[in-house]
């Protein structure tokens, strides 16, 4: 099994409007995510485009349809095409989300969360380690941004997550944006539950903006919408994560309302200056 | 039991019915604008995946009518994969049948024609034919000529005036009053990175479709002229070199074709 293997330095999600820009002024960016699913045609500029990237840096594949926390078994064809895609690229990670987005045979495009029990744990571990058997890589689980939660779970997330992690030997992807969303959403403290993460599995970090809005009640509900800057309480408890275990590959993600170029590259490059003032304290 | 959650959270996301049963936040027990969200989420995402394969349909009928048959055609036929690269190539037969479009006589066509760009946005790649390679061809052996076409080639028809809207409300012409509201066919290639949509001349869909099912050059012109009689081989042949849309010629062997017959 590859080991997940991103270098320890930021990235950013790839959008294409931005292609131009990043071959005309090469930066130092750690390494590129892009959305698995946009891949799978058969060619044409998205294929040339990812192959050119690919060849000057590291690369992250991100999942976003595999519907790994679903109770029905996985899409075999959905898996054999992330298997043709890692076998093109060998990119240095593949992440997927604990979160499920088809049913039946309807897929629904959305991160759709899951209760947490023995019985989902056995289905999700089952899935992870299937993912595994056939992409012959260890895979990253990302913890999700989600809004409501179910009379039925019995097992805690952080728990949950570590237990697919000792079970599976898969990694796990930190998503802060959605620690702190979650974390509002619940009425939780973000840090507890930073405290109670298993930090020592985590090979890579995300980060991104979100949105505000209510619920019934006029409670805050944050929205997982990628859609702005990174938010300074999602800085602060990103400082506090790399302050605990060092340098880790950290992504920012920006998918609507993508801005030009240089705005994005200096979100990476705020989460980069992060990062280095972490590897100069450790190195003290 | 998590099998039943799942199967009443989906059947929700497209209903508008209250929440499902089993659903809770640290507030309330019955968090409808939380479950909201998802419905939300699920709506907004799958009708700006259509948005985003039809800009130009949705550019002709305005944003709002837009989100609303794209609305209409989610509930009714919601993607069957993960891969949203295809999803909507049925779009254009159900706008089609929706009476509030009905008006828009052209408008399936125009989204058949973006369904086309998308499949070629997308095909594999291929070296276009040299526009030389006639050149060296024996001019007695011509007609015994049998091309390959390029993966991302669909030749395209229609009774409307078509590829001409397409064109004006996807800015590569200008927007001018239509003079004449014939049928166009057109010829939608990816010789290399970019799609291209080349307007046909007279007989030219016929002379293409069948040169693009394996017809030799010889059987195509005759068809066309008999097709059309405004057909023009050389302007055709023209069209044909120039736009990317094969990849290779090969001489069928008129002997070993009786042969096989």
């Amino acid at each position: 099994m590859i080991p997940s293997r991103l270098p320890r330095r930021a990235g950013v999600g790839f959008k294409p409007e931005h292609f131009a820009d990043i071959l005309s002024a090469p930066e130092p960016i750690g390494f590129f995510e892009v959305h698995a699913e946009n891949y799978m045609g058969a060619g044409g500029p998205p294929h040339a485009q990812l192959g050119k990237l690919r060849e000057d840096h590291a690369l992250s594949i991100h999942g976003v349809g595999l519907s790994i926390g679903s109770m029905q078994p996985l899409d075999r064809d959905h898996l054999a095409r992330l298997k043709v895609l890692c076998d093109r690229y060998q990119p240095e990670s593949f992440s997927e989300h604990l979160a499920w987005s088809t049913h039946d045979s309807v897929f629904l495009n959305d991160l759709l969360p899951l209760p947490y029990t023995e019985e989902t744990l056995t289905h999700v571990v089952e899935h992870v380690d299937q993912v595994q058997d056939v992409l012959k890589r260890q895979m990253l689980l990302e913890n999700p941004a989600t809004y409501l939660l179910f009379e039925e779970s019995t097992i805690e997330e952080t728990v949950f997550l570590a237990e697919i992690a000792r079970r599976t030997g898969c990694g796990l992807l930190l998503d802060v944006n959605n620690v702190f969303v979650a974390a509002t959403n619940h009425n939780l403290d973000a840090r507890d539950y930073i405290a109670r993460f298993p930090l020592e599995v985590v090979r890579e970090i995300h980060l991104s903006g979100h949105s505000e809005t209510v619920d019934d009640l006029g409670a805050a509900l944050l929205i997982d919408s990628h859609d702005t800057p990174v938010k300074d309480p999602v800085w602060a408890l990103y400082e506090t994560v790399i302050g605990r275990i060092g340098p880790v590959a950290s992504l920012v993600e920006w998918d609507n309302d993508v801005p030009a170029w240089p705005v994005l590259r200096d979100e990476a490059m705020a989460a980069q200056r992060i990062l280095d003032a972490a590897a100069r304290q450790r190195a003290a | 039991m998590s099998a039943a959650t799942q199967t009443a959270f989906a059947a929700g996301l497209f209903a508008a019915t209250p929440p499902p049963a089993g659903l809770t936040a640290w507030n309330s027990r019955a968090p409808e604008r939380r479950y909201g969200v998802y419905r939300n989420n699920v709506s907004a995402s799958l009708t700006g995946a259509l948005s985003s394969r039809f800009p130009v349909a949705e550019r002709i009928v305005g944003l709002e009518f837009f989100r609303a048959m794209a609305q209409a055609f989610v509930l009714l036929h919601p993607p069957r994969s993960p891969l949203l690269l295809a999803y909507g190539d049925d779009f254009p037969d159900f706008v089609a049948a929706f009476e509030p479009a009905r008006d828009i006589a052209y408008l399936p066509d125009v989204m058949r024609l973006e369904v086309a760009r998308g499949r070629a946005y997308h095909a594999a790649d291929a070296a276009p034919l040299d526009p030389q390679a006639l050149a060296a061809v024996d001019p007695a052996r011509l007609g015994d000529l049998v091309f390959t076409p390029h993966p991302a080639l669909s030749i395209f028809s229609s009774p409307h005036p078509a590829v001409s809207i397409w064109a004006m409300n996807a800015g590569e012409r200008p927007l001018t009053p239509l003079e004449c509201w014939d049928g166009e066919d057109a010829l939608v290639v990816r010789p290399q990175m970019i799609v291209e949509v080349t307007p046909l001349p007279p007989g030219g869909a016929i002379f293409h479709r069948l040169l693009a099912v394996g017809e030799t050059l010889g059987l195509a012109a005759e068809a066309a002229m008999a097709a059309e009689e405004r057909f023009d081989l050389s302007t055709n042949l023209a069209v044909l070199l120039r736009s990317g849309a094969f990849t290779a010629i090969r001489e069928e062997n008129p002997d070993e074709h009786r042969h096989h017959a």
